[in-house]
């Protein structure tokens, strides 16, 4: 038994420092991804929610180079650029795409100049790095606070407009027709998007921002058609996944002779595509014993909601 | 600024463009800016699985882009596509964190394969970047037809017995044909802004599908030649002025056609 437990557990798990960061840190942040995130799914905002995460970066790039606390500018700039999505019209379908792109085209000039001028000045070494793959191992608690405080923030503001948000992502024009300011709705929602990823890109890096936003999302999408299921199924894959990530990654180090260890965003995004995957197999299997009327629920590839 | 290596740059800079013009014309007409970003910067991972390997870099690049489009293409037959494509970068990328842990890699060469290194091409890099620049040119004519028609109306497209699966695939592929050539020269984050900026500006302009395709050769033609000289000058990173030029080309081409617009209403039309 004990066997078992420490071939799971490699001794000093639970011990270390930086396992409880990651652990604490990790949980949050996938919970505020994972509700966040059936929204960016179910709005068809997947774009829009990864560029974030790189506009984010162009903003902590940018603090890093005039020596600013780097939450600033990874949330500031994040908050800029969905400001922006939405002026150019993230709103409307036929734009939502170009709008996007051409902000993230923008913000990675922007990054290539901050990057360029952070190593030539020699303020930092491994700076791209860090501001583009980001480590959860290197966060420190002094974050925590912050982290916390901004999830907290962003949940809040799904939270407020929690009603007027699902009418207005399921059909804009009932919403409109009953009064709900979709626009406004739009853009509370945008904002909560735009804080959520940016914290999570500085906690976690922007490789995960992306894989816990949308992963959890989609799989827990496709296990339930309720929207109140599908955020709890969410939140339990998402944070499920990073511990598990972060178990394997801290694991790896003792695989094999060379002590290397594997990078914990690998292990993480690994989980959650599979259990992508499996959630898939789930619905493959209930739409062949479902009867053809329930058939039509899931919107085909490409189609807009 | 033409002499010797600044004359390579020259050279595979335009034909960077002229692809980028091409086939982001099709990326703007489909709205697949998405998969238009993710394949050059899953292809990334490709890269960094050379560098460790020991193998070409363009190797690497050419394997993981069309790994990229495969994955991007057929998770999206059975999901949504925009999660697809989410799903997929973060796979890639994941995968290229696990590689760079395992090298030694510096990070001057980790920044010129995200940013481009314009003035790191060299002369032998010329002829596999203009073969395969032509590869990916051929096969937008090839399939440029029934392209063209579901991506303006897919209903029709589909009557007519076009799969858009199938051509789906087949513009992905493109995509990543487009990223094998340009990512050494403008780097994995930058020929996404050259494929969107310059093709919206020249779809703002014109509505005409040929004259749009030139348009958007001409205007990224243009970004880059510029933003090589302003990087030659300065000395600051080409991708900056790529990043920079791409949006500021798009606020003109909305300009344009708003002031258009308002002048038609104007007029009465």
């Amino acid at each position: 038994m004990h066997q078992v437990y420490t071939a799971v557990f490699e001794p000093g798990f639970f011990g270390s420092p930086q396992v409880h960061v990651a652990i604490t840190i990790g949980g949050v942040v996938a919970i505020v991804c994972a509700v966040v995130g059936v929204f960016t799914v179910m709005r068809g905002q997947s774009f829009a929610g990864h560029s974030l995460g790189d506009v984010s970066a162009a903003g902590g790039s940018g603090a890093l180079l005039i020596g600013l606390n780097p939450v600033a500018g990874f949330v500031g700039l994040g908050v800029v650029g969905a400001a922006v999505m939405d002026m150019i019209g993230i709103q409307r379908l036929r734009g939502r795409d170009l709008a996007t792109g051409i902000v993230l085209g923008a913000a990675i000039g922007l990054s290539a100049l901050f990057l360029y001028l952070t190593a030539t000045t020699g303020a930092t070494t491994g700076a791209t790095q860090q501001v583009l793959f980001g480590s959860i191992f290197t966060t420190t608690s002094a974050t925590i606070g912050v982290v916390a405080a901004l999830g907290g923030l962003a949940l809040a503001g799904v939270v407020m407009v929690y009603r007027p948000l699902l009418l207005a992502t399921i059909s804009p024009d009932v919403a409109a027709a009953r009064g709900v300011p979709v626009r406004l709705v739009g853009m509370i929602y945008m904002l909560a998007l735009a804080v959520s990823v940016g914290l999570s890109s500085i906690a976690i890096g922007a490789i995960l921002s992306t894989a816990l936003l949308i992963g959890p999302a989609a799989a827990a999408l496709r296990l339930t058609s309720r929207v109140g299921w599908a955020l709890g199924v969410a939140c339990v894959i998402g944070v499920l996944a990073t511990w598990l990530g972060v178990l394997l990654a801290y694991d790896s180090y003792y695989w094999g002779s060379a002590h290397l260890g594997l990078p914990v965003s690998f292990f993480i995004v690994a989980v959650i595509f599979v259990t992508y995957l499996a959630s898939g197999a789930v619905t493959a299997r209930s739409a062949r014993t479902a009867r053809p009327a329930e058939l039509v629920k899931v919107p085909a590839a490409g189609t807009e909601v | 600024m033409f002499t010797g290596f600044m004359m390579d740059a020259w050279i595979t800079a335009t034909i960077v463009a002229v692809v980028a013009g091409v086939v982001g014309y099709f990326v703007v007409l489909r709205g697949s800016a998405f998969p238009a970003h993710a394949i050059p910067k899953g292809a990334f991972a490709g890269a960094a699985a050379a560098s460790l390997l020991g193998i070409s870099t363009l190797v690497g690049l050419a394997v993981f882009s069309l790994l990229g489009a495969v994955g991007i293409g057929s998770l999206s037959r059975r999901g949504r596509n925009d999660v697809a494509t989410a799903l997929a970068l973060v796979l890639m990328l994941a995968l290229g964190a696990a590689f760079l842990s395992r090298t030694t890699e510096y990070e001057p060469e980790i920044y010129s394969l995200l940013f481009g290194e314009i003035l790191g091409v060299s002369s032998s890099a010329i002829l596999p970047v203009a073969g395969l620049a032509v590869v990916c040119i051929a096969a937008v004519a090839i399939i440029y037809r029934p392209l063209l028609l579901s991506s303006i109306v897919p209903d029709i497209a589909e009557a007519r017995g076009i799969r858009s699966a199938r051509i789906d695939m087949c513009f992905l592929l493109v995509v990543a044909l487009a990223t094998a050539v340009a990512v050494p020269v403008v780097g994995a984050l930058l020929i996404f802004s050259l494929m969107i900026g310059p093709p919206a500006a020249a779809r703002a302009l014109t509505s005409r599908p040929v004259l749009a395709m030139v348009l958007a050769v001409v205007i990224a033609l243009i970004t880059v030649w510029a933003a090589i000289a302003l990087s030659y000058q300065y000395n600051w990173p080409i991708g900056f002025f790529v990043g920079a030029l791409g949006a500021v080309s798009y606020a003109i081409g909305r300009g344009w056609s708003a002031w258009q617009g308002s002048v038609t209403a104007r007029q009465g039309v």
